[in-house]
Formats: structure tokens, C-alpha cells, sequence
């Protein structure tokens, strides 16, 4: 797993990654009440708003951490929104990404660096 | 414990909050709960389907001795003050020469004097402002008090267990009760669309009455977040959000709150801040209007949410002043003001969300009928 400082994670799956969002960062939003996902073949860019996310307190943006194309979305979260505070490192991803340039991964965070980093 | 964030007040209560694992964040100057470990959407629905227990200490508390202290408050609200009978309260709001309003409060007639509760954001200049306009009343400030609000279907038996008189009271009703937690002010009102309580104790016995409370299986602590959501379910207006200066009683939809004796013809017409503005808007409206709003889909449109008659208007209508997901409604809502020949109900109007054009549609409220025992 890598994480952003955008309180993302990244877990390979054959060339792919999903994406979602950390359990500490669900816990900052609060409940989860509407999440909107980018389409499925959709090109995004490093730092493009591809998804948004309203919790009960206010709304997000999520980043897309990688260029690339989207190549599946979970629309269950879209359905449930409340699953992002359930699980949110498992069953409630985001998106699958295929990325075009996988350089940013170098600089994002381990699991042990990550921890450090939301203190 | 640490050291309270910069010049935040805390109230009474404080150290049960932390106790109690909740996150306190600055409201209105003060160090208050937004929610506890349970979370804002289970904390309102337990309120709806059981009884929550809020910490309104922040809110100011007045008592106002005079001659005829009903008479001298009318002179700074429009309500019918001294038509409100012993025992009773009212729903009021001061009100500023242009017609707008200042802020709104309970007021309560307690026999020789009168109880107000004015919102936190506004205790100073209230009390500044009665101070200016009330030179023949006597006004008491309270600070040895905290203000618990019990709201939901189980507050009555739950206050019953404590202080059985608490059942025969109807909605607006208030009573002054001798109690193990010393002298009790038990209003039955609140700010849910719940039946409940507001209950004023003395900081001394503030959080023995609430760990009483919170000893009842069925009543939980609720948090700031929750509050807004069941009040914006009921329809009720945020001082500072959706009523303010700039808006009128007539603008703000608030009609049902000022008494025949006010109005033009009445026994005691006028006579207080901005009456000739408010009374004209009786008489021929006003330009624009609150009114509830129910987005389509899920996405909540929030406060600040621009209105626009259709997706391609350029000049917006209206705007939001509250908007959120109601967790019993199971959807989005959300209030605002539209120009006049927009606020029909089902008039189908655009909120710019995020760039896009979403449809709402005006709806009546609330958008969850209210409980309160009548």
C-alpha cells in the first residue's frame, strides 16, 4: 500500500491500482452521505477532481494520484455512501486506475511513514 | 486536561463532554461538542427515535423585572408579550429599524418578571441592546447556569423519572420546579421538531442532571452536527444563517410569529423597531421569501448555493442559507431565499453545485412534521 498526503491509498492489483480514501481521513470527514465517481474510461491527470465526497460536516474533492485511465469504479459507495465510513481502506474504494506513468509512486508514503505523518 | 483553545468559553459541562469522548470544536466563542463517538447520523436519528441530550449552556439566559416588563419588551420585538399568559412561552425576535432581525429568542412569562434565552453569537449585543432600550426594566444576566435541551419520543418518560411533574406539561408550557438537582426551569419546547424539554439547572447540579440523564437507557449525548440537521428537518432557522439583519419577519417566512395585537388594527399596532417596513410587508409582501428546498438526487446543496430560474440564466434568484442531508428524510434538503414569483411550492428551480446546474424544487416545510404534545 502507498499513501498520499491527500489521505489517499494505492494497492497494486497487476499493473492497476485501486484507490480510496484512509481510515483516518474517513474518520476527519464523518459520516458519508454522497460520493460522485468519474466514468469508467475517463483520462485523468495527476491532481485532476475526479471524485467528490459530502460528509455530513462538508464537501471534499479527491484527487486523482496518478495519470492515467479509469478502468472500473465501485458504484456500491454511490448506492451506500455510509461503506466509506465502514471500511474504507477495503470494500469502499473509489476507482481502478491504469496508470500512463507510474513516477509519482516513489514519492508517496509506506504505511509506516504515512502514520508518522498524520501523527 | 488541556488548556482551553484561545479565548474559548467552556460551560459547565465541559469535562463531561471530554468524559463522554466527544469532539469539541469553537462555536460562538465557546469550546462545544459536535459530535460524540456515535456520530452525526445516529446521533439524529436517535434523537428521533429515542432522546438526545444537547448542551445549550452557551445559549444566554435573562430575567427582566420591571413595572410591566411585558409592556417594555414589546417596545423591541413585534410579538404579543403581554398576551402571553403566566406559565407560557413564546417564540420572539428583536428586530432593527430597517425590519431586519437581530436575533430570536424564547420569552417566557413567569408571573412577576420575564425568562428570556437569546443565541450565543448574539447574548452580548442583546443584552447590550435591552440594556439601551429597557431603562425602566431590571436585567438579569444569568451566569450560574447551564441549559440542557431533551429532545425526542423518550424525554418524557425520561425527565418523568426525575421530576414526575414534567408529563403534564404541554408544548410551551414552562414551570419552575424544586428538584434533587436544586431549582429546576423546565421549559417543554425545543429546537428538533422533537417533543422534549429545555431544562435550565444550576452549574452545581449541571452535570450530576445530565450523568441522571444519560443514566436512562434511552437517552444518548448529542452534538452540535446532529442538532443542525434535525432542526433544519423541522424547518427551523439558524440565527446567522437563514434569518439575520438583513432579513425581514415577512422575507424570513416568519409570519405565524407575530399576534393579531401587533399587526395594523391591532390594540397595540406597531410600536417597536422597523414596524412600518414589516407591517407594509404584511399588508403587500415582500420581494423575495425563505423557502425549503429539496434537491434532486443525493448531493446536498449548501449554504452560499447560487439560484437560477433555469440552467442557462445568468442572473441568479436566490441563494441557499442552509442546506445538508436530513437522516430522516433519507435525502437532501435545504432552505433559502428566491425572489417572490419563484417560491411557489414545486416551483423547479437550478443550484449551481459545483459548476453544474443541479434541479431543486420548492418545497414546503418542514420536511418532517414536528412532535411537539399541543
Amino acid at each position: 500500500m502507498k499513501y498520499t498526503e491527500e489521505h489517499e491509498w494505492l494497492r497494486e492489483e497487476d499493473g492497476t491500482y485501486l484507490v480510496g480514501i484512509t481510515a483516518h481521513a474517513a474518520e476527519q470527514l464523518g459520516d458519508v452521505v454522497f460520493v460522485e465517481l468519474p466514468e469508467v474510461g475517463d483520462t485523468v491527470s495527476k491532481d485532476d477532481e475526479i471524485v467528490v465526497i459530502e460528509s455530513v460536516k462538508a464537501a471534499s474533492d479527491i484527487l486523482s494520484p496518478l495519470d492515467g485511465e479509469i478502468v472500473e469504479v465501485n458504484s456500491a459507495i454511490e448506492d451506500e455512501p455510509g461503506k466509506v465510513n465502514d471500511d474504507p481502506e477495503g470494500d469502499a474504494w473509489f476507482f481502478k486506475i491504469k496508470p500512463s506513468d507510474t513516477s509519482p509512486l516513489d514519492d508517496y508514503m509506506d504505511e509506516a511513514a504515512y502514520k508518522t505523518f498524520i501523527g | 486536561m488541556g488548556a482551553p483553545l484561545q479565548d474559548l468559553k467552556r460551560t459547565g459541562l465541559y469535562d463531561l463532554h471530554v468524559d463522554l469522548g466527544a469532539k469539541m470544536v469553537p462555536f460562538a466563542g465557546y469550546e462545544m461538542p459536535v459530535q460524540y463517538p456515535l456520530g452525526v447520523l445516529k446521533e439524529h436519528l436517535l434523537t428521533r427515535n429515542a432522546a438526545g441530550l444537547f448542551d445549550v449552556s452557551h445559549m444566554g439566559q435573562v430575567i427582566l423585572r420591571g413595572a410591566t416588563p411585558t409592556l417594555s419588551l414589546e417596545r423591541i420585538v413585534p410579538q404579543s408579550i403581554a398576551g402571553l399568559a403566566e406559565g407560557r412561552q413564546r417564540y420572539a425576535f428583536f428586530t432593527n429599524d430597517a425590519g431586519g432581525i437581530l436575533d430570536d429568542l424564547m420569552v417566557a412569562n413567569r408571573g412577576d418578571h420575564l425568562f428570556l434565552v437569546v443565541n450565543a453569537a448574539c447574548k452580548d449585543a442583546d443584552i447590550a441592546h435591552m440594556r439601551a432600550h429597557l431603562t425602566d426594566c431590571e436585567i438579569e444576566v444569568i451566569e450560574d447556569r447551564a441549559l440542557l435541551a431533551l429532545q425526542g419520543p423518550a424525554a418524557e418518560a425520561a425527565l418523568s423519572s426525575l421530576v414526575p411533574s414534567a408529563g403534564a406539561m404541554k408544548f410551551m408550557d414552562i414551570a419552575v420546579t424544586d428538584s434533587d438537582f436544586g431549582e429546576l426551569w423546565i421549559s417543554r419546547s425545543g429546537y428538533t421538531g422533537e417533543d422534549g424539554y429545555e431544562i435550565s439547572v444550576p452549574n452545581a447540579h449541571a452535570q450530576a442532571f445530565a450523568r441522571a440523564l444519560l443514566a436512562i437507557d434511552t437517552v444518548e449525548p448529542i452534538g452540535l452536527g446532529a442538532r443542525d440537521s434535525l432542526r433544519l428537518e423541522a424547518g427551523l432557522c439558524l440565527y446567522g444563517n437563514d434569518i439575520d439583519t438583513t432579513t425581514t419577519p415577512v422575507e424570513a417566512a416568519l409570519e405565524w410569529a407575530l399576534q393579531q395585537p401587533r399587526k395594523s388594527g391591532g390594540d397595540r399596532e406597531g410600536g417597536f423597531p422597523g414596524a412600518e417596513r414589516i407591517l407594509a410587508e404584511f399588508e403587500n409582501g415582500a420581494s423575495r421569501r425563505r423557502v425549503g428546498l429539496l434537491p434532486e438526487g443525493r448531493a446536498p446543496m449548501r449554504a452560499g448555493t447560487e439560484l437560477y430560474a433555469s440552467e442557462e440564466a445568468e442572473s441568479p434568484i436566490g441563494q441557499v442559507t442552509s442546506g445538508a442531508f436530513g437522516p430522516s428524510i433519507e435525502r437532501p434538503m435545504s432552505m433559502g431565499y428566491v425572489a417572490i414569483d419563484h417560491a411557489a411550492t414545486g416551483t423547479k428551480i437550478f443550484g449551481d453545485v459545483r459548476g453544474k446546474r443541479q434541479p431543486v424544487t420548492v418545497a414546503d416545510m418542514p420536511f418532517r412534521p414536528a412532535t411537539y404534545k399541543r
